[in-house]
């Protein structure tokens, strides 16, 4: 198998690393005096990535002997996260300046973040899916502590850094186990042998998927999320709520549906139990939250567990909910952090929920679009959020886990408490002062985040289809 | 004798060498630590022990907070550990490799070259 | 008992033995020396199922690199491990669970444990393709081809290693003069010296 793939394949993840190196070097030569050059750059090689996923042929293609594989799923979910990446970072440029944090090694360890959520996505074995999954870490440890004289943000880096470390390490035992009781590392290879589940297989799954579950901040292995959201710059956070859950979402669809297939009710129970305490976790500890960036975690906590519910499912109509699910979750999340990086006054970012008060009256357009995304987050028909919850709800009662769905309505109702708390200080509270005028990118942003999630509802089906053509490539 | 297990202890003969030297090695390290013991002459006395008079402590820890940067050319020299590691199989079973193994090498290390001159650039390997 | 089982006890008993009293130790700079002792007993395990290269690259990479990097970081915290420690026993329980759970998993992983017939026919890793082609040698025959995703993968992987180095931690020093050896070079005298004609009694 000596021989290199055909290039076109792999055209996005090698126009991400090559451009990360020569952007690398740009910075390096030209000093600290590029950080807006690299920035601009980078965003037009996200874009170029992200035209290249969209249209590449529709053929599945595996390539380094199995490691890489690129179907319509792939493509889906890598140019999902390209999208995440993209924005976040057109999102950070102006905080960024503001903050005088701008450096020219921000979007290159975004880039190569991205790179490794490609490879994520795109893993076909246990030794990919680790290496991507590290490459994409380690960007995201150090972005995370990146404002290093703040000392919020180091401790933010070096909590996500040692959790994450430990859950890697959790990781990699389950695929020793799974490697040492099916004798291969290929998913499908894996799939093959793992027709039974014996106990040290299982064992293997329950380390891997929760070394997963940490990366997509499932309860339990949700501790480390609020922290870093709040300790975090907030461009970084944005990042981290949109690109990394798509990518490791992907990784924990493929690896549950393509690698252990046949032996669905051991692990369905596992998913069933993380998807149930993140919507529970997620509705009732956000009640209390009064940092907007808290809140947004323990929110993203929550639809964490909804969008497992699809995947608890495991049928092609749950992974496609899911599918759908994250599509609509990242546009909504890109669209509230838009407000949140928009909330700035006299030139210092503020981060309470109350400095929202009156918003409909000092920025009537902001609240609008605000209060519908609250909406729609909080699942309230017929807003984007509504239908995304329909369809892993849906795909649940058919493959017949009527108590999950249950309990995920039940949560989701919890959980409006707190989203209709924001609308209720935006439109119902005395007006604060107004926030500093936003600028045009995180306007643009918002205002497409807020007219898709708003009239998502009337023209839905190119979503669905997509995500209906990505979830078959699984099975 | 199966084949396996032939080959296997053709492979820990080799390190015959090795362990007389660790076993030559601890005999020695521990008649140094012993012998003091047994044969040097020892006085104790308070006035031994108690502070100079220009304040030290006779008897202090021996550990002080290093400068950061330290740990930064370390953790660069680590980076270039790891690198040169997999350089040694590549350059045992370079005969075999052909031209994808002979450029993969070279754009691995294209790639860490760069992080070289990022570094340099940078002024991390200076001092101050 | 075979030598190689007589070695295998060593070997494992050290391992054990000091890496509990990495955990126990007062002192962290013994608890980094014992670490040490832990990753050398590693590599003599590694030796003993045939994988050379891996055993020596332990000694190599975490005895010679990462065991320094700890100590640095021991000694650069000026931490007051004894306060640190008080904390300990209150953990104990939690942490003795968790071990148990462990222990009781493995022991359950393990009581399944069967060889695949399909191994018991293969030489050991030492012997790929017999033994006349070294194990660092049968180690890089496939690396650089069959794995070359996994291999450049891994260079890029070392990069964000050193950026996130240098982001995090390089700081400099205001004020600082530092050498420019191409500006030092480049001068010639006419930079360097002006020549001046001093009358007497006048000064300059």
């Amino acid at each position: 198998m000596s021989s290199l793939p055909p290039l076109g394949a792999v055209l996005p993840e090698v126009t991400l690393a090559v451009s990360a190196i020569v952007l690398l070097l740009v910075g390096a030569i030209r000093g600290e005096a590029a950080a807006n050059l690299v920035n601009g750059l980078a965003i037009a090689v996200l874009a170029a990535a992200g035209i290249l996923v969209l249209v590449a042929p529709h053929t599945a293609v595996s390539a380094f002997g199995g490691s890489l594989v690129i179907d319509d799923f792939s493509r889906f979910m890598k140019a999902l996260a390209i999208l995440g990446a993209l924005v976040s970072l057109i999102l950070s440029v102006h905080w960024l300046n503001r903050e005088r944090q701008s450096k020219f090694e921000y979007p290159v360890l975004i880039l190569i973040a991205t790179l490794g959520m490609c490879m994520l996505v795109s893993a076909g074995d246990l030794i990919a899916l680790y290496l991507g999954l590290e490459l994409m870490s380690l960007s995201l440890y150090v972005v995370a502590a990146y404002n290093r004289d703040s000392v919020r943000s180091t401790e933010a880096g070096l909590k996500y850094f040692v959790l994450g470390a430990l859950s890697s390490g959790m990781l990699l035992y389950g695929a020793s186990l799974i490697y040492g009781f099916t004798d291969s590392v290929n998913f499908g290879a894996i799939a093959a042998a793992a027709t039974t589940p014996t106990i040290g297989l299982v064992f293997g799954i329950v380390f891997l998927f929760a070394g997963l579950c940490f990366k997509v901040s499932a309860v339990p292995f949700h501790m480390w999320t609020p922290d870093v959201y709040e300790g975090a710059p907030t461009p970084v956070t944005t990042f981290f709520a949109t690109a990394p859950k798509v990518a490791a979402m992907a990784v924990f669809l493929r690896v549950a549906t393509e690698a252990f297939p046949h032996i669905t009710h051991s692990w369905q129970q596992i998913i069933a139990f993380v998807s149930i305490a993140s919507m529970v976790l997620g509705a009732f500890a956000a009640i209390g939250q009064r940092n907007i960036k808290r809140l947004l975690a323990y929110s993203s906590i929550g639809h964490m567990g909804f969008a497992l519910v699809g995947l608890a499912a495991a049928t092609p109509q749950g992974i496609r909910g899911v599918l759908i699910y994250m599509a609509i979750y990242v546009a909504m999340t890109l669209g509230s952090f838009a407000c949140v990086l928009a909330m700035r006054r006299n030139g210092n970012a503020v981060e309470n929920v109350d400095e929202l008060a009156g918003l409909a009256r000092t920025n009537p357009m902001m609240a609008l679009l605000l209060g519908g995304l609250m909406f729609s987050l909080a699942g309230i028909p017929p807003l984007a959020g509504f239908l995304a919850k329909y369809y892993v709800f849906l795909a649940a009662i058919e493959a017949g886990l009527y108590g999950l769905a249950v309990i995920g309505v039940l949560a989701s109702v919890v959980g409006a408490y707190y989203y209709l708390r924001v609308v209720k200080i935006m439109y119902f509270d005395e007006p604060a002062e107004a926030f500093d005028p936003m600028p045009g990118e995180l306007k643009a942003v918002l205002g497409l985040s807020g007219l898709f999630t708003i009239f998502y509802f009337v023209y839905p089906s190119p979503l669905i289809n997509a995500a209906g053509v990505a979830a078959r490539a699984l099975f | 004798m199966r084949p396996k297990v032939r080959i296997m202890n053709l492979l820990l003969q080799d390190y015959l060498p090795v362990v007389i030297f660790i076993g030559v090695s601890v005999v020695i390290g521990l008649a140094l630590l012993i012998s003091p013991f047994i044969v040097a002459y020892s006085s104790p006395d308070p006035e031994k022990l108690s502070a100079y008079e220009c304040g030290f402590n006779a008897f202090d820890d021996a550990r002080m907070t290093f400068d950061v940067r330290f740990y930064l050319v370390s953790i660069l020299f680590i980076i270039f550990d790891l690198e040169v590691a997999f350089l040694f199989p590549w350059a045992i079973s370079f005969g075999g490799l052909g031209d994808l193994g002979f450029w993969s090498m070279m754009l691995f290390l294209g790639v860490l070259t760069v992080g070289f001159i990022y570094e340099w650039r940078k002024g991390a390997l200076e001092w101050d | 008992m075979s030598v190689a089982a007589v070695f295998f006890y060593l070997f494992a008993g050290v391992l054990v033995a000091s890496a509990f009293m990495v955990i126990s130790s007062r002192n962290p700079v013994h608890s980094v020396l014992f670490l040490i002792l832990c990753f050398v007993n590693a590599a003599g395990l590694f030796i003993l199922i045939g994988v050379e290269f891996l055993a020596l690259i332990l000694v190599v990479v975490y005895v010679g690199a990462v065991a320094v990097l700890f100590l640095f970081v021991v000694m650069m915290l000026d931490v007051d491990f004894v306060e640190l420690r008080q904390g300990f026993l209150q953990y104990l329980p939690v942490g003795a669970l968790v071990g148990v759970v462990f222990l009781v998993e493995l022991i359950l992983v393990v009581s399944t444990w069967a060889t695949a017939p399909a191994v018991a026919q293969f030489p050991k890793a030492a012997a790929v393709g017999g033994a006349a082609i070294s194990n660092t040698k049968a180690l890089g025959l496939v690396l650089y081809t069959d794995y070359v995703y996994f291999f450049e993968a891994s260079g890029m992987v070392l990069l964000v290693a050193m950026i996130g180095a240098i982001v995090l931690t390089l700081r400099h020093k205001v004020n600082v003069k530092r050498q420019n050896v191409s500006a030092q070079v480049a001068r010639t005298p006419e930079t360097a010296m002006e020549v001046v004609k001093v009358r007497p009694g006048q000064g300059i």
